[in-house]
């Protein structure tokens, strides 16, 4: 298919086109067309959520950044934004440092019980999230953590780990244990060993395990619209409420400043898993 | 085969004496000393997370579980009615006797004292509609209860039941509280009453209790046959057996409130047996009436029955949020297959970059992707424009897109395309393009070589993109919320609404338990079929 042979007759190269640009064509627009109308829609002067006239004749007029305006100088707006920064960081630090060790724990090769633990530390990706949420909720408020930052921190972090653990364990999977004995024939202690030799050839899953983390705490809403009180209302928060009671444009410039970090996080992690395949000794795809 | 076996048959090999190493120990012994050291390392690795999860994660769930279930409150703000109505023959038709009333007027002053008898009354109204107001009105009038007559009754007796002693007497016995529970239970009451009206612990030697307790200490003694009497008189305690002395054949003129009547003055729901019937059903601190709800059922004097159509709530949301999960899956296979294929036939440069169409939208937040359906689906919005401006429609037949199933369905799709794409992308590239062309060289025209060859290959990668997606979908809250109006919201909105609004956690728990019952069925089967190690992202 990737090629249509030369004795390809007109139905079959009819079909062939038809499947490639009008078929796959329509369904990555449908995939990708919300993300940028959003875009356009943003720098629009009026607070409409439609293109207005002066938008579709391209005049100057029918744009500007006042929206954008309207997020930076608006106390809410800049309040989610710094508790959003104050949580992700501190919930991502958590989750990274635990879940490495976990998954250089797990991928050693005698390891009682490793179905089950791995199905125990995995779980907060499964549970549907208001279930989560409901849980922590009546448990936290139990032990005073609800409504707290720090209880928001524990719970981000919790529901950041299973993704360390498998960037982290899927970087370990390629990894030659020939290298650790190597190390340590020539006299090193796993300390060293582990610095020097290991943590080198790890460090991009652990690194995108991070980005993982940290997206999965920045984007999180459920979890943290129970557990929080006013105090960590967070970004994707004050687009919930907004989007919920009275949806003003600013939403719409929010959205492309978070599409704008998801392309550059996106970038950082395409670069990461080149380097990683590059160290490993495999071919990059 | 782990290294220790291998050592084992290796020396069995051997025959007879194990090898030894440098240091003098037998081999095996070292080899599994060392395979131990390895494993503890690796434990020691993991017990941070593992302990940090279980803690933080795990036993909330457990917790929430749990919550399904238990129902302590009747029990803790009723104490002595609950013991009371033990004996009480729910189908015998008539109401409970006296001294059930008799504890309940006491509990009820405690409760009211200390302000839990309207947070029963709301826990009792979820099973019994209309108790809170039985229980709030019952409240406020309490403190006016004629409840002294039998305290009257029993110093017309013998006046030493007027004096702390009597009391320090009567709790030093040895049938204390065995033959006195309800008079224990009304002490216990009384003492929690005291703390809290004056603010400090009652001193027994110098204070009698209220009328409540000698009401309690006489349907106690009224329902003892006369030798019983007869043997608290003979006890070692001389205090006690004066006072016995006296009671002995006279227990009938110590007289009693009548609290039934009182209490049907004060709210005719007390002469309700249907009430009591639930008191008493909901007595027990573990219950399944969560459950029974959550299911649309309620247990009745002929036992446990579906409640009729029109009440069904939450099998109905049930069985919508299934039906519209299979069809958000279904038409992620139907958009997401082309892509998959497309991904697996171009070539390697080509495909990462179509690739990256189909992540931009995994990676964007899921408030941005839902804010960007709410504002291309509304009536006054892009899509709507765009069709009356080519004239499909006009503008009176604006078409209603959100804030209903189809606003859902299509959010929802576009939101979890990617879930099925990638499984699929990873399954079809590994089919080999020789398959194909070997059924095209042996006649096969291009459909049933598609058919027949390349679709069955690629039913493994259907299967775990459908579970994956069907897992996904069932729990989502956060889309169907704002784009879902009142027709196209799920079971997880609904729970959400029991934990915020309505404050009913037991069945917010009971909800959640039967979701996730569901969502780890389903996980069980998705970890059959792929495997849990092969999760991958992105």
């Amino acid at each position: 298919m990737s090629a249509l042979p030369a004795y390809a007759s007109t139905g079959q190269r009819i079909w062939h086109y038809t499947f490639r640009y009008v078929i796959c064509g329509f369904i990555l627009f449908f995939l990708i067309a919300p993300i940028l109308t959003i875009i356009p829609l943003s720098f629009n002067a009026e607070d409409f959520f439609t293109f207005t006239p002066a938008m579709l004749s391209l005049s100057p007029e029918g744009y500007s950044l006042k929206h954008y305006h309207d997020f930076f100088t608006n106390g809410d707006w800049q309040q989610a934004l710094k508790n959003s920064f104050l949580i992700a960081p501190a919930a991502t630090v958590l989750s990274t440092a635990l879940g490495t060790l976990a998954a250089i724990g797990l991928s050693q090769s005698h390891v009682p019980f490793r179905r089950a633990i791995m199905a125990i530390l995995i779980s907060p990706m499964i549970v549907p999230l208001i279930i989560s949420a409901a849980g922590m909720y009546f448990f936290y408020s139990r032990i005073g953590l609800q409504g707290t930052y720090w209880g928001v921190v524990l719970a981000h972090a919790a529901l950041g780990t299973p993704f360390v653990i498998i960037t982290v364990t899927a970087t370990m999977v390629g990894f030659d244990r020939s290298l650790t004995r190597a190390a340590a024939s020539m006299g090193a202690d796993p300390v060293t060993t582990f610095f020097k030799v290991q943590m080198p050839l790890i460090i991009p899953g652990v690194v995108s395990g991070a980005l993982f983390a940290f997206i999965t705490s920045f984007d999180e809403v459920v979890v943290v619209l129970f557990l929080g009180s006013a105090g960590q209302k967070t970004l994707p928060w004050q687009m919930f409420t907004g989007l919920r009671e009275q949806i003003s444009p600013t939403i719409l410039a929010v959205a492309t400043i978070m599409v704008a970090i998801s392309i550059v996080l996106l970038s950082v992690l395409e670069m990461l898993r080149r380097r990683s395949e590059r160290l490993r000794g495999l071919s990059p795809s | 085969m782990s290294a220790s076996t291998t050592a084992s048959s290796n020396s069995s090999i051997s025959g007879s004496a194990d090898p030894l190493t440098k240091d003098g120990q037998p081999l095996k012994r070292s080899l599994a000393r060392a395979l131990r050291r390895e494993k503890l390392r690796a434990l020691f690795l993991i017990a941070p997370l593992l302990i940090f999860i279980l803690i933080s994660f795990v036993l909330p769930i457990g917790d929430m579980l749990f919550r399904s279930v238990e129902n302590k409150i009747v029990e803790d703000t009723l104490p002595g009615t609950v013991r009371a109505l033990a004996s009480w023959d729910a189908d015998s038709g008539e109401l409970p006797d006296e001294a059930v009333f008799a504890a309940l007027a006491d509990d009820m002053m405690l409760a009211q004292e200390v302000k839990i008898h309207t947070r029963l009354g709301s826990r009792l109204n979820y099973d019994q509609p209309g108790i809170s107001s039985v229980f709030r009105k019952s409240g406020r009038k309490i403190k006016a209860l004629d409840n002294e007559t039998a305290q009257a009754g029993f110093i017309a007796i013998d006046p030493a039941w007027d004096t702390p002693d009597a009391w320090t007497a009567l709790r030093s016995m040895a049938a204390w509280p065995g033959k006195f529970a309800a008079t224990a239970q009304s002490w216990k009451n009384w003492e929690a009453w005291y703390l809290s009206e004056e603010k400090e612990a009652l001193d027994p030697t110098t204070t009698v209790p209220h009328g409540f307790t000698y009401a309690a200490l006489y349907h106690d003694l009224a329902s003892m046959p006369a030798s019983d009497i007869t043997a608290l008189a003979n006890s070692k305690n001389t205090t006690a057996v004066a006072l016995f002395k006296q009671l002995a054949g006279k227990i009938d003129t110590i007289g009693n409130d009548d609290f039934k009547a009182q209490f049907a003055d004060i709210d005719k729901g007390w002469a309700d047996i249907d009430n009591w019937q639930a008191i008493q059903r909901l007595s027990p601190r573990i219950v399944d009436s969560y459950f029974l709800a959550a299911i649309d059922a309620e247990r009745t004097s002929e036992g446990i029955e579906q409640k009729p159509d029109n009440e069904r709530l939450y099998l109905k949301l049930f069985v919508r949020t299934i039906f519209m999960s299979l069809i958000i899956t279904g038409s992620c296979i139907l958009l997401g297959y082309p892509v998959a294929y497309l991904l697996a036939n171009l070539s390697v440069r080509a495909s990462n970059m179509v690739l990256i169409l189909v992540l931009l939208p995994f990676w964007t937040s899921l408030l941005v992707r839902t804010s960007a359906w709410k504002v291309l689906l509304q009536q006054q919005g892009v899509i709507n424009d765009l069709l009356v401006w080519a004239g499909v429609i006009n503008e009176a037949g604006r078409l209603v897109m959100i804030n209903n199933m189809t606003g859902t369905i299509i959010a929802m799709t576009h939101i979890l395309l990617p879930f099925m794409i990638l499984p699929l992308f990873s399954v079809m590239k590994t089919i080999s393009p020789t398959y194909m062309r070997a059924a095209k060289s042996m006649g096969a025209s291009d459909s049933l070589a598609f058919w027949r060859v390349y679709f069955p290959n690629t039913v493994p990668g259907i299967g775990a993109g459908s579970i994956l997606v069907f897992i996904l979908s069932i729990g989502y809250y956060i889309t169907p919320e704002l784009v879902g109006g009142t027709t196209g919201v799920f079971i997880s909105n609904r729970i959400a609404y029991h934990i915020s609004s309505s404050l009913n956690w037991g069945l917010a728990a009971a909800l959640g338990s039967i979701l996730l019952i569901l969502v780890l069925a389903l996980y069980w089967t998705y970890d059959r079929i792929v495997g849990i190690d092969n999760v991958k992202l992105g």
